[in-house]
């Protein structure tokens, strides 16, 4: 007997819920108990009396599974609103990543090169290292943990998406 | 200035404001100084059960037979962890619940400190919410939310963990005013949209094969819902079937009533529900049980799914019409709408001579035996000598379960309670004292098997010191029956582990606990064995030793379609391809 394969669509999600102990756990536990994949999750309070977070998620299932994860989501009490970004149409993610590069000579070079190309900004450097942040699209940050890697990349650190749905409206 | 109550006081007086007038509950340490504010008063009734799980489920108990949420009180640590199975139960079938458990003080939090146990995070997937009340203050409106929680929208259990040091804080506690409890984030669509109901009076109107396939929503959504529901298959035409959860919600003397439907279901109502053109979802889930082979499932059908749970509606089975609401008020906006419009009452001929064709099946049916008691025939009997008295049934999980189901027959809601979601064996006991609690004087009976009722055996205790009649009436047949079945039919009748040995005198049982015990054995002696039962005013275990090795059918095998039902005439036995072993 074999497991037959589906297609996969990624989505990101952003969810608001109330500022309380454990949701995060409420909502990271409801992935893991329905099996729901999680490739990303951020989280922190928005509002001015810190009563509210906004959680991003980036998911990935089939249409019927990413349905099923809104709708349980819907459906924790803490939660206020869960809006499927990449369903409502353009939308703008962003993340940041502080990506540590060691090498010396020519490879110092190449690597600040490559750094201006992806608009990364040094934060710290030592004669043997540079720590470089950059920010933009997942697909960007793996771009440029792929040259990096190459180059020397020794450690990276990820903030997971933020994103937000264009125009004038709030979610 | 109010004057300030202690935690375990107020959560007393928020418990009596809220109505409640009984508890099923266990002392521990880390609830004594609720324990003694409980002494200290008269209002609220405590049943003191012998092990946590059995408070759980006779509050399940409780709440499905009078409407009425379920409170239950346990300790910490393992006070808590013995009453997850009853409180993950309540969860999967909707049982309205509130549970109070005791913690260690905050300052004890995260020690490792003696019974104490991460209660939140363990119950955090088997609630519909839960709360650590870490002040005083808060606690009264985090219990008025509890309790709002857990009986609104679909019903489920709710956890308040409350550590031993904010028992004794004091802080005031005021009655939230009307409007007041709940959340904001707490949302629940009662009303449906009134266009999705012309949508669906629609397509009701111009089926010509409809179906109503109803569940345990519909008994959630109140007595008044089984009425409506009765309107609306009046009107229109409709045969009904139902799930395990949702039987009495609809007569089973009605000539419209096919019986219930899915794994152990009637031919009829499987038949029907694959051949309908249209099927109408109330209060059920399309559990996998109901469904059985998903790409078979009533194939050419259009489904109208009412659920008050956004989240069920498309998670198994898709639907072309989805309503979001009160499944009584959506059905009460139907019955209207269909009024309005003057639909004449649909007759359904051509349907119904169908149906008539699958009934003459006779998928109920089973052998006729002189020489042992056929488990069938025993609820049958017990039906006879008790449905004019409209006795409250429990029942446990297994063969005996499904033969209930099959043969005893009800005529109206909150008389059924059985373990359906999470198929909990050692339910049936506990839920009949809370029961025979709520209705003092009901005749409750749990139709047992051997096996599921030494699992929570312990709380025949309780029902002897509360002098509570209950009536538990055994199908002892020396074999964990259903486990042994599919080892019949799957495994080459390889029956690893599911012989019942050692079994105790089940007599001698139910006198050492002050209960009275008869023993049946053939046939002739069933009928007074059972009118020996009933002339007992008080609680009495019936040991009625039934053919070892019957089985249950009709059934669907796991993974087989609607049309692939195994009777009892054509009768398999053998193995079966890993596909088939690999699902539940």
């Amino acid at each position: 007997m074999h497991i037959k394969p589906e297609t996969i669509e990624r989505h990101t999600l952003s969810v608001t819920v109330d500022n309380e102990a454990g949701v995060l756990a409420r909502i990271a536990g409801l992935f893991t108990a329905r099996g729901y994949n999680i490739e990303s999750l951020t989280v922190a309070d928005v509002t001015e009396d810190e009563t509210i977070s906004r959680i991003t998620i980036v998911t990935s299932g089939t249409p019927e599974v990413i349905d099923q994860v809104v709708a349980q989501l819907d459906r924790l009490v803490p939660v206020h609103r869960v809006t499927d970004l990449t369903e409502l149409g353009p939308h703008v993610e962003r993340e940041l990543a502080l990506v540590k590069v060691a090498g010396t000579g020519e490879h110092r070079i190449e690597a600040l090169r490559l750094a201006e190309v992806y608009r990364a900004h040094v934060i710290d450097a030592t004669t043997s290292s540079f720590i470089f942040e950059v920010t933009g699209g997942s697909e960007k940050i793996d771009k440029f943990l792929e040259l990096m890697r190459e180059i020397g990349l020794v450690e990276v650190a990820r903030t997971g998406v933020a994103a937000m749905a264009r125009g004038k409206e709030a979610l | 200035m109010a004057t300030e109550k202690s935690g375990a006081e107020i959560l007393i007086e928020a418990l009596c404001d809220l109505g409640v007038d009984v508890v099923f509950g266990y002392p521990g340490g880390a609830v004594l100084p609720i324990y003694d504010a409980l002494f200290k008063q008269k209002r609220i009734r405590h049943i003191l059960v012998r092990q946590e799980g059995g408070a759980a489920h006779a509050a399940e108990g409780y709440a499905r037979s009078t409407g009425k949420p379920g409170v239950v009180l346990v300790t910490s640590g393992p006070g808590a962890t013995n009453a997850v199975t009853g409180i993950a139960d309540a969860l999967m079938d909707s049982i309205p619940m509130v549970i109070i458990t005791g913690q260690v003080p905050t300052q004890l939090i995260g020690t490792d400190a003696f019974q104490e146990a991460d209660t939140i995070g363990i119950t955090r997937h088997c609630t519909k919410h839960n709360y650590l009340v870490k002040d005083p203050a808060k606690l009264g409106d985090v219990i008025h939310e509890a309790f709002h929680i857990a009986t609104t929208g679909r019903p489920g259990p709710v956890l308040i963990d409350l550590p031993k040091n904010v028992q004794i804080a004091t802080a005031t506690y005021k009655k939230p005013g009307v409007g007041t409890v709940g959340r904001k984030a707490y949302r629940v669509q009662v009303k449906p949209e009134q266009a999705q109901i012309e949508e669906a009076i629609a397509m009701i109107a111009a089926a010509k094969r409809p179906i109503l396939y109803t569940g345990g929503g519909v008994i959630n959504a109140g007595p008044g819902a089984s009425q409506i529901l009765r309107e609306l298959a009046r009107i229109t035409g409709a045969p009904v079937t139902s799930t395990l959860m949702g039987l009495g919600a609809f007569p089973a003397s009605s000539p419209q009533w096919l019986g219930m439907l899915g794994m152990h279901g009637t031919y009829e109502a499987n038949w029907a529900m694959n051949q309908a053109d249209l099927v109408v979802a109330l209060g059920a889930r399309f559990d996998d049980r109901v469904t059985g082979r998903l790409d078979a499932f009533a194939p050419n059908s259009k489904k109208i799914h009412v659920d008050i749970d956004r989240s069920s509606i498309n998670k198994v089975v898709r639907v072309d019409l989805g309503i979001v609401a009160d499944v009584g008020r959506a059905m009460e906006d139907m019955v209207k709408l269909w009024k309005a419009r003057a639909y004449p009452p649909a007759t359904h001929t051509a349907w119904y001579e169908q149906i008539d064709g699958w009934r003459a099946k006779k998928s109920l049916a089973f052998p006729d035996s002189t020489r042992e008691i056929m488990p069938q025939l025993a609820i049958r009997r017990l039906w006879e000598a008790t449905n004019a008295r409209k006795p409250i049934i429990s029942t446990e999980v297994g063969q005996h379960q499904m033969w209930a189901a099959q043969h005893f027959d009800f005529e109206q809601p909150n008389k059924w309670l059985t373990s359906g979601g999470l198929g909990t064996m050692g339910y049936g006991l506990p839920a009949a004292i809370g029961a025979q609690v709520g209705n003092p004087n009901a005749l409750v009976i749990d139709i047992a098997g051997e096996a599921s009722i030494l699992m929570n055996i312990q709380e025949m205790a309780t029902a002897t010191q509360y002098r509570l009649p209950v009536k538990v009436f055994i199908l002892n047949n020396e074999y964990m029956g259903m486990v042994r079945q599919w080892q019949e039919l799957t495994y080459s009748s390889r029956y690893s582990e599911s012989y019942s040995d050692s079994l105790p005198d089940f007599v001698k049982l139910a006198e050492s606990f002050g209960w009275k015990g008869i023993r049946i054995d053939t046939v002739s002696e069933l009928d007074d064995g059972i009118a020996d039962m009933l002339a007992h005013d008080g609680p009495v275990m019936v040991d009625c030793r039934v053919a070892k090795l019957a089985n249950c059918f009709p059934m669907i095998p796991s993974g087989a379609s609607h049309t692939d039902m195994i009777l009892q005439s054509d009768q398999v036995s053998g193995e079966m391809d890993d596909e088939a072993k690999a699902l539940v």
